[in-house]
């Protein structure tokens, strides 16, 4: 297995709330390896985008530790980030709002290329072959981003991230604002980025069809917490814990067959005040007495990695006395 | 046609743009019965929000409307501001994509939910107020009372698109228009959504619009689609007839560009290009730039819907994809 590029351990971010600290992630591993895509999912709220955002270093951690590429990624606020994080980026849901409206696409593009020293000649020819790379014409360069549309924006977005020669990208939501066959081009851009420039990548999203198309590993998160993880063929093609069967459940499919989606009654909770024991036990539908009282957190059952005692349990007893299985290799 | 709710026959929509104006609707005909959930696809720019907005006389100002829309026998083009008024909310109503823009913001939940029965049905304020919770209680939203009480900031996303859904079924519409009704929201509360809807066109008759480019959702509810591109109609039918066995490139385009489960981690394939902006239809086919099946004869000539089967039209002359279904 190869070493992360990007690793997050025991990783906690709080925020402060009418004088109460809210834990909007709470203790979450995750680790990204180059030419891989790891998907992370979850209903709103569960805390996928300030996880994102705590990953490249733009939340403080109340707990744990964030590293890339062996250096500690800590809380930078509006001071410089240091030049050992130029390699780590982060690409944003709104290419409205992420781009400057006021600057040429080549100057917002060669920023990224002159962080790593150069000329500002050199850095606007670097700018011309990355939105040829992403499948613009060269001669974008001299226009403004609101002559593009929103998937041409975000692949502007997105050259801009490359500029900087990064190792890992984070991206949130990079594909929800757009079109849906924009959404196509754009998952199909990452994913060949991230072969062709053995790039490390978290694809944050809602549409978790997409993940399953482009994602290498997937993470299902919940209030604050990964509740499963492994291979995604592995999680979406058989999900074992009661939460990702009701979110692949809830997909609707194009095949004009009229079946309505499962439907996964109530809200994520307040995680200011997060349920007892398991925190996804009131809409679940295996509940048992002990869900209430016990904290299971993430252990080895099925071939993934799962928080669940019932289903990790019924596994454990399934497979008494068989050889364990090992994990699959990420 | 009798028997239809609503009946929209030749509807053109042009916009004044700097360079004229520009037709944002082309030439669009279709009708709804009762209790029927009918889906309007395409990508933005289709021409799919104009056509819903035709029907409210919530066009921008200066832009021309020709042809007809008729609600139950009434003729809609060309009515009054006041008369519009008396259809709008109480015959038809809209559940536009954001929740957060559709709620007014510093009013309680109660008074916006009550306005409306109040002005259409005429009701008391204790009887509106009796029915407010109820309506709540259909979209399922927990403690109704509370809520009545609250304001629209203090909801989350998907309760904000269950309020905004109880709003529009106040004055009891016939007709509900949604406009990307699950866009901005979780698979888990979409589902909610489209199992909400379903329910209200069964209970109660209600016919409904769903306006989106996820032909998941399409499918789920509704039981006809019409797929527009560049303002007119490209392909109409039954919907598990479009999906299942589509015969206009363009709806096939827009199948293959959703990830499929069976297709593993296959690349996805985009419809190449992007659609025409509102005066640079190309001339011909609006689609032959994009289509992969387009021959010579596609960059002339106007294709008007034909029908190709049981109520399924097809503005494709060429017809490619007929073999293949």
């Amino acid at each position: 297995m190869t070493e992360p590029v990007l690793r997050l351990d025991a990783v906690a971010v709080e925020y402060g709330r009418r004088g109460e600290k809210v834990r909007a992630v709470d203790g979450v591993d995750l680790a990204v390896a180059r030419g891989e895509i790891v998907g992370l999912v979850g209903e709103s709220g569960c805390g996928k985008s300030t996880l994102a955002r705590a990953a490249v270093g733009l939340e403080p951690l109340a707990a744990g530790r964030v590293s890339f590429e062996g250096h500690d990624v800590a809380f930078t606020g509006r001071r410089r980030r240091p030049g050992y994080l130029r390699g780590l980026q982060m690409v944003f849901q709104d290419p409205y709002e992420s781009l400057n409206p006021r600057r040429k696409v080549g100057e917002i593009i060669a920023d990224g290329a002159r962080l790593g020293g150069g000329t500002r000649q050199a850095a606007l020819r670097r700018a011309a072959e990355l939105l040829k790379r992403v499948g613009l014409p060269e001669g974008a360069v001299d226009s403004y981003p609101h002559e593009f549309s929103g998937g041409q924006r975000q692949r502007i977005a997105i050259a801009r991230t490359l500029a900087a020669g990064p190792s890992c990208l984070i991206a949130d939501e990079p594909i929800s604002a757009l079109d849906a066959s924009a959404q196509a081009q754009i998952a199909n851009l990452l994913s060949e980025l991230v072969d062709d420039a053995d790039l490390g990548l978290i694809l944050v999203s809602h549409d978790l069809s997409v993940v399953r198309q482009v994602a290498d590993r997937v993470a299902v998160m919940y209030l604050g917490r990964i509740v499963e993880i492994g291979d995604t063929e592995t999680v979406w093609g058989n999900p074992r814990h009661p939460y990702t069967e009701a979110l692949v459940a809830a997909i609707p499919h194009a095949d004009g067959s009229g079946v309505l989606p499962a439907d996964l009654p109530g809200d994520v909770p307040d995680p200011a005040n997060p349920p007892s024991g398991c925190r996804f036990h009131p809409r679940c539908r295996l509940v048992t007495g002990s869900c209430r009282e016990l904290d299971q957190r993430l252990a080895p059952a099925l071939g993934r990695e799962i928080a669940c005692h019932v289903r990790a349990g019924s596994a454990a007893s399934a497979a008494t006395g068989a050889a364990d299985r090992p994990a699959p290799d990420s | 046609m009798s028997g239809q709710l609503l009946t929209v026959d030749g509807l053109s929509v042009s916009l004044p743009t700097r360079t004229g104006y520009h037709k944002a609707v082309d030439d669009l005909s279709f009708a709804l019965g009762e209790g029927e959930i009918m889906g309007i696809a395409g990508e933005s720019g289709s021409g799919k929000t104009m056509t819903a907005l035709s029907l409210f006389g919530l066009l921008p100002p200066g832009a021309r409307v020709t042809g007809s829309i008729r609600l139950d026998g009434t003729e809609l083009t060309g009515l009054g501001r006041k008369q519009l008024r008396a259809i709008r909310g109480r015959q038809i109503a809209m559940v536009s994509q954001d929740p957060a823009t559709a709620l007014h913001p510093i009013l309680p939940i109660g008074t916006q939910l009550t306005e409306h029965m109040r002005y259409h049905l005429g009701v008391s304020k204790s009887e509106a107020l009796s029915r407010a919770v109820g309506l709540l209680e259909t979209v399922r939203i927990p403690d109704p009372e509370q809520a009545l009480r609250s304001y629209a900031g203090q909801f989350s996303g998907g309760m904000r698109q269950r309020i905004a859904i109880a709003v529009a079924l106040a004055a009891e519409p016939r007709l509900l228009v949604a406009d990307e009704p699950t866009t901005a929201l979780d698979v888990t509360v979409q589902a909610g959504i489209l199992r909400l809807l379903d329910r209200l066109c069964r209970e109660r008759g209600m016919a409904v619009i769903v306006i989106t480019h996820d032909l998941g959702v399409m499918s789920a509810t509704a039981r006809r689609l019409c797929v527009m591109y560049a303002g007119r109609l490209a392909e109409a039918g039954p919907t598990a007839e479009l999906l299942g066995r589509p015969r206009h490139p363009y709806t096939r385009g827009l199948l293959d560009a959703l990830p499929h489960p069976e297709a593993g981690g296959a690349p996805l394939v985009p419809i190449g290009g992007r659609p025409p902006s509102l005066g640079d239809v190309p001339d011909g086919c609006p689609f032959h730039p994009r289509c992969r099946y387009a021959q010579p004869s596609c960059a002339t000539g106007r294709p008007e819907p034909e029908p190709v089967g049981a109520a399924h039209l097809l503005a494709c002359p060429p017809d490619p994809l007929r073999a293949a279904s």
